[in-house]
């Protein structure tokens, strides 16, 4: 079985992220950059998988500009075995990405492909399911849990309501949700392998895919900012704020 | 220019989003058509046809959608679209999972999780977790576009009268299979639609610790939430989650007990209208958002919150 692992370069998790003063985005130069963490999820999936004897091969695919590259390398040093890169410039949606991504599966034909089931910075949460309707493949979003059947797989699903079951035959397609399973960290003789390992570089404009936006951004602004609050000196103290001035209990 | 909008049910009855949903789909364009797809919904597309601001409801029945399978649903939404300028639906779980199924079908740049309609083909949406909210114009002829429950308040449920039909089913998805659902059922709120919400923490220590949550929330009649560590941990249920990727909520009393305050939780809570912030840590980042933050010791503050609401002679519900 072969599974193809979508990555994809975002902001960092943890920075602080700071709108551009003229409303056209947000700032992203000298900013640190990592894999979207739900991604990490599906290549470790993907691993684990590997390792359980389930699968043969892992290929790692990432579309974006030059730099997008580094999350690849990261899946290989994490256990994919090789890459693809798509390279492309300026604003991509998540139908062009899925469209891409439908090239890409077309050549390469996986069993399985995985991503994460929300990029933390547009936060669409649109690509997996443009995917497999392109497709036309069975979907699994936000797994919390992978069984793999013969031919099939047996997916938890996290719903607002709690948890569903789905089983859904190969080829498919499945989003992670970040309590699929911990992510490991490369080890250092992994990281020095993984720079052997090939990445393939394709031009997307060899794809023959229109990616023209079709949604345009029209101004990125801050959120309203919540005036200060007030901290108290005891409990006494709040129960009293909040029956008497709040009004809210 | 009409606008559909895709019910969300539960084979008995409408799920209360869906009147959230009406409300965003109603500021697009008055002229609304719902949808309703599942299995034995005669009560629910009735109830649906009640809502004044519906004016056609196309109600589509068979084994198969019993379910809810996007697989399934994609492809009776998507013949019914040439018909409509827009495709509304409710950016929670069920329509995230269905929405972009249907736009990738239409070709169409589908419009996430928007909180402000502002013309018919121009959104207000958060990004970065809402740290940044975007204006964004779409360009294509059909609009999927999801709404943020929360963000719209629920339109008036009973005084309409629309017409119900029946739409074409579709064919079924055979490599799709559903197995079970684990509903969690509890006599509380929903967390989602709750007036006041009670979350812990990692700083609960335990999943047996939570039971002073529980306390707390069953005397002020809230619904229970956690922070993505205290899910994570093991110490609640993931339906609980507020945040980035769980839940959002927008009570008007968010109380977070033993929570730090990470940007992702802070997505799923910061437009509660009060927010209270329990911590021990005084330098956590809850407290930038908190409108009330009392830095003590959740295991004293707790039985002590208690105490001193069950000196209060009436407590609003």
């Amino acid at each position: 079985m072969k599974i193809l692992v979508a990555v994809k370069r975002v902001i960092d998790y943890n920075v602080q992220i700071r709108v551009k003063e003229d409303g056209s985005g947000v700032v992203t130069d000298n900013v640190k950059m990592s894999t979207n963490p739900p991604d990490d999820n599906a290549i470790e999936e993907a691993v684990k998988i590997k390792e359980s004897g389930k699968a043969t091969e892992i290929v790692a695919i990432t579309v974006g500009e030059e730099k997008a590259q580094e999350t690849v390398r990261k899946a290989l040093a994490v256990g994919a075995d090789r890459g693809v890169h798509v390279k492309t410039e300026g604003v991509l949606e998540p139908l062009a990405v899925s469209k891409i991504i439908k090239k890409i599966v077309e050549k390469e034909k996986p069993d399985l492909v995985f991503m994460g089931k929300q990029a933390i910075d547009d936060d669409c949460n649109q690509t997996g399911q443009m995917l497999s309707a392109l497709l036309n493949w069975p979907q699994a979003t936000f797994a919390s849990n992978i069984e793999v059947k013969e031919n099939s797989l047996e997916v938890t699903r996290e719903i607002d309501e709690g948890l569903e079951t789905i089983e859904i035959n190969t080829p498919a397609i499945v989003t992670c949700d970040l309590r699929l399973n911990e992510p490991r960290y490369a080890s250092l003789p992994n990281i020095m392998k993984a720079k052997k390992k090939p990445i393939e570089e394709i031009n997307v404009s060899d794809l023959g895919i229109d990616t023209t936006p079709r949604v345009e951004q029209l101004k990125v602004e801050e959120p309203p900012k919540r005036k200060a609050g007030i901290k108290v000196a005891n409990v006494a103290e709040l129960v009293q704020k909040l029956k008497n001035e709040a009004k809210v209990i | 220019m009409s606008v559909l909008l895709i019910a969300e049910h539960n084979n008995k009855e409408l799920r209360p989003f869906t009147l959230n949903a009406a409300t965003a789909a109603s500021q697009i364009d008055v002229d609304v058509h719902a949808v309703i797809i599942g299995q034995n919904i005669e009560t629910a597309a009735k109830k649906l046809s009640e809502l004044p601001v519906v004016k056609k409801v196309i109600s589509i029945e068979a084994p198969h959608y019993e379910n809810f399978t996007a697989e399934n649903f994609a492809p009776a939404i998507v013949k019914l679209a040439e018909n409509y300028s827009h495709i509304v639906c409710s950016a929670n779980t069920f329509g995230k999972n269905l929405m972009p199924r249907i736009a990738a079908h239409l070709d169409t740049s589908q419009v996430s999780d928007i909180i402000k309609v502002i013309s018919s083909d121009t959104f207000l949406r958060p990004i970065y977790a809402g740290n940044a909210f975007a204006t964004v114009k779409t360009n294509d002829a059909k609009k999927c576009i999801t709404i943020r429950p929360t963000s719209f308040e629920p339109c008036e449920s009973s005084g309409g009268t629309a017409t119900i039909e029946k739409g074409e089913v579709s064919e079924e998805f055979s490599n799709t299979k559903f197995i079970k659902r684990e509903e969690i059922k509890s006599d509380r709120p929903e967390l989602g639609t709750a007036r006041i919400v009670v979350s812990g923490g990692r700083g609960m220590q335990s999943g047996d610790n939570f039971k002073l949550i529980t306390e707390v929330a069953d005397k002020l009649g809230a619904a229970i939430g956690a922070s993505r560590a205290a899910v994570d941990a093991g110490y609640i249920s993931n339906d609980h989650q507020v945040g980035q990727t769980g839940k959002v909520v927008v009570p008007d009393l968010y109380i977070a007990i033993g929570i730090s305050g990470a940007i992702q939780h802070l997505a799923g809570m910061k437009e509660s209208k009060v927010i209270v912030a329990i911590n021990k840590d005084g330098e956590a980042p809850i407290f930038s958002v908190a409108d009330y933050g009392l830095e003590a010791d959740l295991f004293e503050a707790l039985p002590q919150f208690m105490e001193e609401l069950n000196k209060l002679n009436t407590i609003q519900k």
